[in-house]
């Protein structure tokens, strides 16, 4: 569903580095671990079609990312690609069910999946017409995960999403985000240095800086 | 969800600073507007009233008195002319109509005027019931004094000396109405219009009550010896021809004891008076204007800020940079639009005031619910602030780094 192929990148000021070639098939998950400072960020911006590589190619479904331009990325990544943060950053004058609904607007994908069954599948239909202030973190990081999920993506991102929670609720979003990408047949890729994923997702690598 | 609703809803969460923003716009156009609504509608009126009016003719003093009083009824007369010299100067083969008047009573603040049946015909007046007057004492009522009155057909009431009102009453002489006028949104709908026999008569000392069952003068001048040492306040003269124009002005002034005056002279002289005053405040609207755009530019800058992470989530989940660009424009349509719509509302409202208290004066007349072609242009102007005033963080929204955003 993803690959990477000799991706380069480089900021300004810093010697350039090398990403390692990866591929992710449908419903498997993969684990990338490192050090900060080691590129995790990075790599995972430049497979969300976030940030353009110096060299190299990523594949989405057999689409090469950065071939496409300008609003075309855009809506392919809105199409294809979940994107789940560490912080849940959901938009504050919207209410859940708005936030949750919105890449369908911004993506016009017709989805047969509506909200409502997105809501409750995470267990936060009664929250539905809620302001995000009155959510807790655990809820606020299922509604940024219902969010990525509600187009059904083939690609499911996930920076340190677990980062900011409490063991319970680190348990929960793994669990959700693992089962999900099972059931869409999407490929999971979860960057963290958070040792209670390892237990939950077999396969990993560890990235190390690799300087050019 | 739509873009219009999204940007709405961004406004929505910054419900007082939005608000400030609109009432400001709403402020600086509201007066655009009355200023709009007050100069086009007085400046129709005032041509409107004077339609077929090239001269007044009456006592020296201020020209511009002179026609205030004579064709406007707003200003006080500047005096009397003998009935013998205005009889003699309107028979000057330049003049092709003359229309005498004689003012000096009033009922309750509507003034009456003594004048024959032309003046009728000069503001092309119908009678919605009842007829013109035949005898003295006899007064047709324009449309604005029946309606305040209550009078109709067959009522009689007691005129008060002077053209304002609460004056001492002339309690001997009742005034009988025969006629009203059907409405002609010019000034003889506040007026009361009788002979010029019955003005006379109301102010003899001695009454003489066979000569007030005579008909009255329907046209021309009413008659009158010598010795009666009659007199008149205005004369309305239409010329013969574009010669008079020239040759009459200057023949009353010099060769009489009269003056001439030319109402659209004196009125665009009177606009040019004004004038400076209209601008002075049109400028001070358009630097409100000028500043609520400024308010518009500096919410939306400010905001942007701290919103830099939720346009970069937007643009995560698929929004591309021409949406979030445009959802920023929209936000300052949506402002601006919804400031111009008050603001015009405002500006309607506040002129329903204005001519609320001021009934009998020069604003009297005018209306609050026309709606002129100019307004559309305050919305376009309102709205085109509003782009203007989105452009810089729109544009800064469009070429926002989202990686680096997110990452932070």
């Amino acid at each position: 569903m993803i690959a990477t192929k000799s991706i380069q990148f480089a900021y300004e000021g810093v010697p350039a580095f090398e990403l390692p070639d990866l591929e992710i098939g449908a419903g498997e998950s993969l684990l990338v671990l490192g050090k900060s400072g080691s590129g995790k960020t990075t790599f995972l911006n430049i497979m969300a079609g976030l940030l353009a590589p110096k060299a190299g190619e990523v594949l989405v479904n057999g689409t090469s990312l950065y071939a496409l331009r300008g609003h075309r990325l855009d809506k392919f990544r809105g199409k294809n690609i979940g994107i789940v943060f560490q912080k849940p950053h959901i938009l504050s004058p919207l209410t859940v069910g708005e936030n949750v609904a919105l890449p369908q607007f911004f993506s016009k994908k017709s989805v047969s999946r509506d909200v409502d069954r997105m809501l409750d599948e995470l267990g936060i239909m009664d929250k539905k017409n809620k302001r995000i202030d009155t959510l807790s973190e655990g809820e606020a990081q299922r509604v940024s995960i219902a969010r990525a999920l509600v187009n059904d993506p083939k690609v499911i991102l996930a920076d340190e999403p677990t980062a900011s929670l409490d063991d319970d609720n680190a348990g929960i979003v793994v669990h959700l985000l693992k089962s999900q990408a099972m059931r869409l047949g999407a490929a999971l890729l979860i960057v963290t240095h958070d040792h209670r994923i390892k237990s939950e997702i077999d396969q990993s690598i560890t990235l190390k800086r690799k300087d050019l | 969800m739509s873009m219009l609703k999204l940007s709405w809803k961004y406004l929505l969460a910054k419900p007082w600073n939005t608000a400030l923003n609109i009432l400001l716009l709403a402020l600086g156009l509201s007066i655009i507007t009355v200023l709009i609504l007050i100069q086009d509608q007085f400046q129709n009126k005032m041509n409107r009233d004077a339609a077929g009016i090239d001269l007044v003719i009456g006592a020296k003093g201020s020209p511009l008195q002179l026609v205030l009083s004579a064709v406007y009824h707003i200003d006080f007369p500047t005096g009397n002319i003998p009935l013998d010299e205005a009889r003699a100067m309107s028979r000057n083969r330049l003049i092709k109509k003359a229309i005498p008047l004689a003012l000096g009573d009033n009922y309750e603040g509507f003034r009456i005027v003594g004048t024959n049946l032309d003046y009728l015909d000069l503001y092309e007046t119908d009678f919605s019931s009842g007829d013109a007057w035949k005898q003295a004492f006899e007064v047709v009522l324009g449309s604005e004094v029946a309606e305040k009155t209550g009078f109709g057909v067959g009522d009689t009431f007691v005129g008060s000396h002077g053209i304002a009102a609460a004056s001492h009453e002339h309690d001997e002489h009742p005034y009988q109405v025969v006629g009203i006028l059907s409405p002609t949104d010019r000034v003889v709908d506040q007026l009361i219009l009788t002979s010029v026999e019955s003005v006379w008569y109301a102010h003899d000392e001695a009454h003489d009550h066979d000569k007030m069952e005579q008909e009255v003068a329907k046209t021309g001048f009413p008659e009158a010896t010598e010795d009666e040492g009659r007199e008149l306040t205005t004369l309305l003269i239409q010329y013969r021809n574009p010669i008079a124009a020239v040759q009459l002005p200057r023949l009353v002034n010099s060769r009489s004891s009269m003056q001439a005056a030319s109402p659209s002279f004196e009125i665009s002289r009177l606009f040019e008076l004004l004038g400076v005053g209209i601008s002075l405040v049109q400028g001070l609207a358009l630097i409100i204007v000028l500043i609520a755009g400024l308010g518009i530019f500096i919410a939306l800058y400010n905001s942007l800020k701290e919103r830099k992470y939720d346009l970069a989530v937007m643009r995560a989940i698929g929004a591309s940079k021409e949406q979030l660009f445009i959802l920023i424009i929209l936000e300052g349509i949506l402002l601006t639009f919804l400031g111009a719509v008050a603001g015009l509302g405002i500006g309607h409202f506040f002129l329903y005031i204005l001519v609320m208290l001021n009934e009998q004066g020069a604003l009297s007349g005018l209306r609050a619910d026309v709606f002129l072609n100019q307004e559309w242009w305050i919305l376009a102007y309102a709205l085109v602030v509003g782009v203007v005033a989105s452009l810089i963080p729109a544009w800064n929204a469009y070429r926002a780094d989202i990686a680096n955003q997110l990452t932070k």
